[in-house]
Order: structure tokens, then C-alpha cells, then sequence
């Protein structure tokens, strides 16, 4: 753990609960800058869900979420749930903070999908530039009547550059779906770094690539990292890439975390074994 | 005071029947495709002038059931030809078919009426004039409640005791499974599309007898309302479709007769002209219902994936 | 490399661009000279006229329905706010008491009045203009207050919704209590209107009829092209491509379909005021969901996403409708002479036969998503390729 750097991500006793389901109880994490953390879990165990609330799709039922030691989210069973609650600490978070997905990326979270969304009639420079519309600083009619000549240009050359920098150059004008599945996943997270992101979080990178593509993703998220000093978050199946690439691990079982430690920690936890490794394979 | 209301509650109700009527046929497209047939309330016209021509020149006796006939085949054949190519096109496109379908059918109707008024032929019976709890009336509008009623117990039978109303049922649910799970999807949509323009045939034959005629633009705006109610009721749901249909009825039937009610009441002392908004309060009303309960009345809820 | 980054309008591209819509101006500038109203050729100026005004209606919806994926069917709601926004504020003082002949007239100023006093007939032309932008400043207003609400629902119900508004406003204007303003059911008459706009220089009249609805509408596609092709136009585009997506991006949805709903309606209520100047005429019974229909399918003919498909989509609408097919309703057409057929509203079902083909097999329209500037672009890649 690297706990001599700032803390990027802090997710204190996050519960999701959908009617009666609790999807996701009482979890919290850290993560500090410059790490690569996984979340782990079988089918169903709330990892995307966990996701959905850090990135501000789904206001949690309970619990808070600081980003850059900002706190962004909180909540507490209000209204209905406040009899329906089925989950732990109520009455310990008592702000009401629920951002939608927009504001999370403009402080400097970003993310990709777990079954991707590209701008689909779009090409690949233009999915890259339109990222970068949230640095814009031209209002309406400055953009419109070309006063903003200057930023545009800057914001085109960026764009170029990091398509670039991903290796998508060779594709730059071709449609965003006309891709081969393993660029798209490429191009998705160079979208993400144009918001120049602290945070990238990766929804399953590697579901759908063959052994060859995991490997170059992995090379390519190592790279990402250092490359533009981002800390990752990221949810995966292939036991291969994130035991790889991982600093740290968090396992989810039916929506509570199970266990947390380093790869070989994890690979050691009998619990996990139980739960996950031994039982099912995804991978 | 109860005596000024009563002939306006009477004739809503009436009127809510007879929208309850074209109200099934959107309420059900809507919940198998997932489409706002905007033809559906020109088809409802179209049933209109079939009348007007073919009892011209039959017995009654011939002409009410072949309007009915035709109409059916109307409507099935604008599925067919309208709608069926587009089944995987995005839904806009879908609704764009329906809104050039409704254009098509307007200016059918423009060209043949020549843009003239169409007195409706009087049906024997239920156009005579009763007097009803101290009121004069004609039948029809006592009777269009009952009638709407049976139509709709039996619709509700049929969707819940009959293998086509389960795989209705199923694929208004979910498309994608259905199919797979073998329904006949085309089969499902064709028999929602017959019954919607069914009760629509019929519908029209109730509404306009107790109007001067029919004109090419004579369906859109009862179309409207009927979807209006569909919408308040809960889209999808057949019960709810018809109490909102129903409650549309009453309050814009009130609403016509609110100067005088008020007059009468002595609240007021001149005509205000509430009548103008009978049409737009039903679009007040639909508008407070999706922002505050998208789903009407009795619709259930949906939640986005991610 | 580096050259690809530039701005697609490169100073050359948009220079050619600008010294064509010179071009086009000063056509129609010289059209208006030439072509009296006597002349059988004047179905061109008409067609000229009703086209521009139903051309930025098209675009402007498009902007909505084919750039941000927000289907609205309010269109001629706001269209009517502009008309009548326009119509008011013109009517010369002397004509409001025939034109208000039930009503005492609330509102007693004329832009194009006020500005003649102060600065003489330049003033009119100021009048006229600041009429216009009122009315879409009106229109804008509206759909601010009415997005609030409505900008949220998914679709078809937003479809729905916004037909709604477009009824009500309707109802609004025809209420006999806002008769002092709005003349009631009644129309409105006498206002500025295009058959007067007539430039004095010296001794020689130069009329204007044509050009000035020309021109406005040139303008005002102009900024909307600048609009979808700038940093915001390609947000839009994001929002309707994926919005979830485009959410996780930084796009604030409610914003910038704000914009979009807000923009959008600032130039349909233009077009109102351009149809009232038009027709010189304004009542708010024609202003019925059926016209945003057809304005809908002029957009769906041009091709939803394309600008320059909706200009051709709604010329092309008023050219086959108001000329062209005319003979489909006068008894003889293309040579052929069948009364029996081709009576009063044949054109209408020809006309909207193809329309259903358009829908049905030609999903695309004309244009595609395509613009007339791409053609060229294409045609210019495959000689170089040939080239090669």
C-alpha cells in the first residue's frame, strides 16, 4: 500500500439496496495515487453496482464516497428506505450529496464500459475530441461564431496526440464501431484519459479478448499509468490480468467484501478460495 | 347546483367510453412494440367516413358490420405495410411511419370528402332521444359506458384465458424472450393490431352519432386524448387505460360546460371561455403525469441498465 | 499529420463557401427585380419564399430530433409564439383598432414604427429585424420553461409531451380573455409583411419581397451549421449517439439539451415570424400538430442529420406542393387530362405516397447524415486516389 501518498479514493460503508435486495453492503475501500486496485468477485457479487455508485450512476441507499479528499457522495436511507433499510451503519452518514456522473468525470473521475459505448456513428478522433468537451472554456456563442479558434485547435492537436499515444493512429478516421473489439476497448480508455482523469475506472477490460489481447491490454493499463500518472480502479474476471497488474485486491461475495490484500494475499485467503477461485471459473 | 352538472357528467362519461375505446388500441401497441401509433386515431376517422359512404347505399344491417370488416383490415394492413418492414429499425423511425401514415390517411380522406363535412347516417335506436334522470338525451350516450364495459370484460377474458392473449401477454413483457421461447411474434402484433381497430370501428360508430359528421382531421384529436388516457392510466394497462379514458371524458365534458356551471353557480358573472382549453387540459393533464408519475396510474416501473 | 488536426474549415474552403451564399444572395436579389408578381414564372419567387421559411424550420428541428436525439413534436407551438410575437409588435398604430375589431388593443407599439420615427426608413428595416429577434427570444423563453419539466422524459413520451405544449400554447393564444393581445381567435392582419419590403434609392423601387425571408433564413443556417459544428454541436451529437456514455464524459445532459431545446426553438419561432411576413397573415388555428408533422417529414425526406438534407427536404416539400404537382389538382398533369383523378387533393395523396416511400425504403432520405460540402470532399479523395 502506498500510504505515503495522498489518498485518491476513499469509499466508506457504500450499501446499494434495489426494493429488498441488498446489492451491495456495506463496502468500503481506499485507493492512493498511483495505484492499480481490483475489485473481484463471482457473478453477482456487486462489483458492477459498487462501481455504478463510486461513478455516480446509482446514489447509494447508505454511506459516502470522498474523491481527492473532496467529499462527493453521501447518503442515508431517506423516505421510503428509511423502514425498508435492511443494511448496517444507518444513522452514521446523515448528508445528502448525489452528483450525477457528469460533475464525477469534471472533478476527475473517468471511466469505461463494460459492454462498450463508443458514440457509435462517430469516428475515432471525433469520440477522443468530443472528451474534450468538459475542458472547454468557451461559452455557447464564443464556440459558435469562432472565437474559440485557439482552444479548438489546442483541443485537436490533444486528441491527436493521444490517439497517438494508444496506438489508434493508424484508425484515426475510421468509424468508432468499425474497429476490431480489441482497439474499441483501447479507444474507450483513451476517451476516458481526454478528460484528464486522477482516477480511471475500468468496468471488465478484458471481457471478450483472447490470452494474445489480455496480454497486450495488461502491458497497455502498466503503461497508462505511468504514462499519464493516473491512479486505476478496476473490475475484472480474468484472474491472469489482475493478478499481474494489481497492487492491491478487494473480493466481493453477495455484495460484502469477503477480503482485501495484495495478489498473493488473496491467492492465499481461504475464504476467496471458497467463494471464488475454487468454485467457479470465469476466466 | 347538481341539476346544471349532471347533463355534462352524463355526456363525459359518455365521451370517456367512446375514447376508451380507441384508448385499448394505443394502450396495447404501445405495450407489445413499444410505439405511438399515431395513425390509430385516423384509422378511427377512416371507420367514420366507411359509414357515411356504405350507408349510403346498404341496409344497416350490412354496412355496420362490413365497416367493422374494413376497418380490421385497415388496420392490419397498415401493420403489415408500415410497420413490420421497420421491426429493427430504431424506434423514431417506427413513429415516423406512424405520423406519414396519419398524413397519408388525412389527405386520402381530404381527396375523397373533397374537405366537405360528411353527415353521419343516423343509426335507428341508438339515436333516438330518451329522457334519462330528468334529462333529454339520446340513447347512445347511455348506452356507450355499457357497451364499453362488456367490450372491455370480454378483451380482459380473452387476454387472460386464451393462448393468443398469453403470448400476448408474454411478449408485452419482453420481446427478445418471447421469440426465442417460439411465440409467433408477427401472429401476436396482427391480432393486437385486429382488436385495437376493432374497438376503434366500433368506438367510431358510438362517437359519431352523437356528432354533426365526420371531417379528415375528425380523428386526431380524439386519437390524442385516447393516448392521453392510455398514458394516465399506465401504458400497457388495459384497466387503466379505460378509467383514464374515462376521467378525460368527464373532466373535459366539465370543462366545456364550466362557464355556464359557474354562471348558474353564480361564482362568475360573465362567460370566461374555460371551453377553449377542453382540448388543452387533457395535455395539462398529461404533462403533470409524466413528471410526477411516468408510469400512470397503473403502470409498472422500469429501471435503465448500465 | 499535422495538417489533418486544422479546423475542417480551412480559410480557403470557407472562403469559396461565403462568396457562394454572395452568389446565392445577389441571385435572389436580382430574381426579386426581374420576376413581377404577374409573371408565371413568380411560382419560383413563392416557392423561394415558403421554402426558406420552412427550411429553418427543418433545420431547426433537425438540430433537435436528427443532431441531439431529442424527438419533439412542439415545433409549431413555438412557431406560433413567433408569429404572433411578430405580427403584434408590427402592426402599424393606425391599423389596430380594424385589426382588433372586438377587442381594445392592449399593445399599441410597432418596432418597425417607433424605429421609422427616430432614424426614417432604415428604421423600419431595424424594426422589422428586431421584431424577429423578439419572436425567437419569445419562442426561446417558452421552451425554457417548458424543458424544465419535460427535458427529462425518455423518447416517445417527450414526443408526446411536447405535442402537448404545442396544443396548449394554441389554446393559450385562441382564449378570448387575451383577445387585447392576441386578437383571439381572430387573426392578425396588416403587420409588416414581405409583399411591402421595398428598398427606395433615388427614383427606382428595388423590391425585396424575396430576398429579405432569404436572407434571414441564410443567416440563421448559417449560426446553426456553426452550432452543430462546434465543440457544443458535437456534444449534442454525443448525447443522441449514447447518452449514458456521453454523461460519463462530462457532458451535463440537462444542460446541453437545454441548449439544444432552447436554440432549436429560438429559430422555429424565427421561421414563425418569417411565415407570418410570409403569408401576411397569423392565426393560430393554422398552427396545428399536422404542420410539425409535415415539417418532420421535410426533415425525414432531406435525411435526419443532415442540414443541408433538410434545406433540400423542405424545397423540395414546398416545390412539389405548391407547383410541381399542381396539375395533379387541376385536372391535367404531365399531359395527361383526367378531371375524375386529378381533382382538389390528389397532390396531396401522391405527395404523401411518396413521403411513405421515402419512410419505408429510402430510411435515409436524400441526404443521409451526409452534407453537400462531404460530397465534394469524397469525390476530391477518390481523384486523389485515382491519382495515385
Amino acid at each position: 500500500m502506498r500510504k505515503d501518498k495522498p489518498c485518491v479514493l476513499k469509499v466508506e460503508d457504500i450499501t446499494m439496496q434495489f426494493g429488498g435486495v441488498v446489492a451491495v453492503n456495506n463496502f468500503s475501500m481506499e485507493e492512493y495515487e498511483g495505484e492499480i486496485v481490483a475489485i473481484i468477485g463471482p457473478n453477482g457479487a456487486g462489483k458492477t453496482t459498487a462501481f455504478n455508485v463510486i461513478t455516480g450512476v446509482y446514489a447509494p441507499t447508505n454511506g459516502r464516497v470522498t474523491f481527492n479528499g473532496e467529499r462527493v457522495i453521501e447518503n442515508f436511507p431517506r423516505g421510503k428506505m428509511k423502514k425498508a433499510y435492511l443494511g448496517q451503519n444507518a444513522g452514521k452518514y446523515t448528508g445528502h450529496l448525489e452528483p450525477t456522473p457528469d460533475r464525477l468525470t469534471a472533478l476527475g473521475m473517468a471511466r469505461t464500459f463494460q459492454n462498450i459505448r463508443l458514440w457509435k456513428s462517430m469516428t475515432v478522433f471525433d469520440n477522443v475530441l468530443i472528451a474534450k468537451h468538459l475542458k472547454r472554456t468557451s461559452n455557447l456563442f464564443s464556440a459558435t461564431f469562432g472565437g474559440n479558434r485557439a482552444e479548438e485547435q489546442a483541443q485537436r492537436e490533444e486528441a491527436s496526440a493521444l490517439i497517438e499515444t494508444v496506438g489508434l493512429a493508424d484508425v484515426r478516421d475510421e468509424l468508432a464501431t468499425s474497429l476490431p473489439y480489441g482497439k474499441q476497448r483501447r479507444l474507450e480508455i483513451a476517451r476516458a484519459l481526454a478528460t484528464e482523469p486522477k482516477l480511471l475506472l475500468l468496468d471488465e477490460p478484458a471481457a471478450g479478448m483472447n490470452p494474445q489481447e489480455t496480454v497486450e491490454l495488461t502491458r497497455f493499463i502498466g503503461e497508462i499509468r505511468d504514462q499519464f500518472h493516473v491512479s486505476i480502479l478496476l473490475i475484472e474476471h480474468h484472474m491472469d490480468l489482475v493478478m499481474d497488474i494489481s497492487e492491491r485486491i478487494y473480493v466481493l461475495d453477495f455484495g460484502s467484501m469477503i477480503a482485501s490484500g495484495t495478489p498473493a494475499e488473496i491467492q492465499a485467503n481461504e475464504k476467496v478460495i471458497d467463494a471464488y477461485l475454487g468454485v467457479t471459473d470465469d476466466a | 347546483m347538481a341539476k346544471t352538472i349532471l347533463p355534462y357528467v352524463i355526456s363525459g362519461i359518455s365521451v370517456g367510453g367512446q375514447y376508451a375505446l380507441i384508448a385499448i388500441g394505443y394502450t396495447m401497441v404501445y405495450g407489445i412494440l413499444r410505439l405511438i401509433n399515431f395513425a390509430h386515431g385516423d384509422v378511427f376517422m377512416v371507420a367514420g367516413l366507411l359509414m357515411v359512404y356504405l350507408a349510403a347505399s346498404l341496409p344497416l344491417y350490412v354496412s355496420i358490420p362490413l365497416v367493422i370488416l374494413l376497418t380490421v383490415l385497415l388496420g392490419f394492413t397498415i401493420e403489415r405495410v408500415a410497420y413490420r418492414p421497420l421491426r429493427t429499425a430504431p424506434r423514431m423511425s417506427v413513429m415516423i411511419s406512424a405520423i406519414g401514415v396519419s398524413y397519408l390517411l388525412q389527405n386520402l380522406a381530404l381527396y375523397i370528402t373533397g374537405g366537405l363535412n360528411k353527415n353521419y347516417p343516423q343509426i335507428p335506436w341508438i339515436s333516438d332521444r330518451v329522457t334519462v334522470l330528468g334529462m333529454e338525451t339520446s340513447r347512445v350516450t347511455i348506452i356507450t359506458p355499457f357497451l364499453t364495459i362488456v367490450l372491455v370484460v370480454l378483451l380482459v377474458l380473452l387476454i387472460n384465458h386464451t393462448k393468443i392473449g398469453m403470448a400476448m401477454r408474454a411478449v408485452s413483457l419482453n420481446f427478445e424472450t418471447s421469440q426465442l421461447m417460439g411465440i409467433r411474434i408477427n401472429n401476436v402484433i396482427s391480432a393486437t393490431f385486429i382488436i385495437g381497430t376493432f374497438l376503434a370501428a366500433v368506438g367510431s360508430m358510438l362517437f359519431f352519432t352523437n356528432y354533426p359528421g365526420v371531417v379528415p382531421t375528425s380523428g386526431a384529436m380524439p386519437g390524442l386524448k385516447a393516448f392521453v388516457a392510455a398514458v394516465f392510466g399506465g401504458i400497457g394497462s388495459i384497466p387503466g387505460a379505460v378509467i383514464g379514458a374515462f376521467i378525460i371524458g368527464i373532466a373535459e365534458s366539465l370543462i366545456k360546460g364550466l362557464d355556464t356551471i359557474l354562471i348558474v353557480h353564480g361564482t362568475i358573472a360573465e362567460q370566461i371561455g374555460f371551453a377553449t382549453f377542453s382540448d388543452a387540459f387533457t395535455f395539462i393533464l398529461l404533462i403533470i403525469v409524466l413528471v410526477f408519475k411516468p408510469t400512470g396510474l397503473f403502470g409498472e416501473k422500469t429501471t435503465d441498465k448500465v | 499529420m499535422k495538417k489533418q488536426n486544422e479546423l475542417p474549415n480551412s480559410k480557403q474552403s470557407s472562403w469559396v463557401s461565403f462568396l457562394l451564399v454572395l452568389a446565392f444572395l445577389a441571385l435572389v436579389f436580382y430574381l426579386d427585380q426581374i420576376i413581377k408578381p404577374t409573371n408565371k414564372m413568380y411560382m419560383l419567387m413563392t416557392v423561394l419564399q415558403k421554402g426558406s421559411v420552412y427550411a429553418l424550420a427543418a433545420v431547426s428541428m433537425n438540430l433537435l430530433n436528427g443532431y441531439t436525439g431529442l424527438f419533439s413534436l412542439g415545433h409549431a407551438g413555438f412557431m406560433l409564439i413567433g408569429a404572433y410575437t411578430y405580427a403584434i409588435f408590427t402592426i402599424p398604430s393606425s391599423a389596430r383598432d380594424t385589426v382588433y375589431q372586438y377587442f381594445d388593443a392592449a399593445i399599441r407599439f410597432s418596432f418597425p414604427e417607433a424605429f421609422s420615427n427616430v432614424m426614417g426608413p432604415a428604421g423600419t428595416a431595424l424594426g422589422v429585424l428586431v421584431a424577429v429577434i423578439l419572436a425567437g427570444l419569445l419562442a426561446a423563453f417558452f421552451a425554457y420553461l417548458i424543458g424544465l419539466p419535460v427535458l427529462r422524459l425518455k423518447s416517445d413520451y417527450l414526443a408526446i409531451a411536447t405535442l402537448g405544449f404545442a396544443e396548449i400554447i394554441r389554446a393559450v393564444f385562441q382564449w378570448q380573455k387575451l383577445g387585447p393581445i392576441t386578437n383571439g381567435s381572430n387573426l392578425l392582419k396588416s403587420f409588416a409583411r414581405t409583399s411591402k419590403f421595398k428598398l427606395e434609392v433615388g427614383d427606382t423601387k428595388l423590391v425585396l419581397s424575396t430576398f429579405v425571408p432569404v436572407l434571414i433564413a441564410t443567416v440563421s443556417i448559417i449560426i446553426i451549421v456553426k452550432l452543430v459544428n462546434s465543440t457544443y454541436g458535437r456534444a449534442f451529437k454525443a448525447i443522441r449517439d449514447d447518452e449514458v456514455a456521453a454523461e460519463a464524459m462530462g457532458i451535463n445532459l440537462a444542460r446541453h439539451k437545454m441548449i439544444s431545446f432552447t436554440v432549436s426553438s429560438f429559430f422555429a419561432g424565427v421561421s414563425g415570424a418569417m411565415m407570418a411576413m410570409v403569408l401576411s397573415i397569423a392565426q393560430a388555428s393554422n398552427f396545428k400538430s399536422a404542420m410539425t408533422y409535415e415539417i418532420l417529414l421535410m426533415v425525414v425526406l432531406g435525411g435526419i442529420g443532415s442540414t443541408s438534407g433538410s434545406v433540400i427536404g423542405s424545397f423540395l416539400f414546398v416545390a412539389a406542393s405548391e407547383w410541381w404537382l399542381r396539375g395533379l389538382d387541376s385536372g391535367t398533369f404531365l399531359g395527361i387530362n383526367a378531371p375524375g383523378v386529378f381533382r382538389n387533393g390528389f397532390r396531396l395523396v401522391v405527395f404523401s405516397i411518396i413521403i411513405m416511400i421515402v419512410v419505408l425504403f429510402f430510411r435515409k432520405g436524400i441526404m443521409g447524415e451526409r452534407e453537400i460540402s462531404d460530397l465534394f470532399r469524397s469525390r476530391k479523395k477518390k481523384a486523389k486516389g485515382a491519382a495515385q
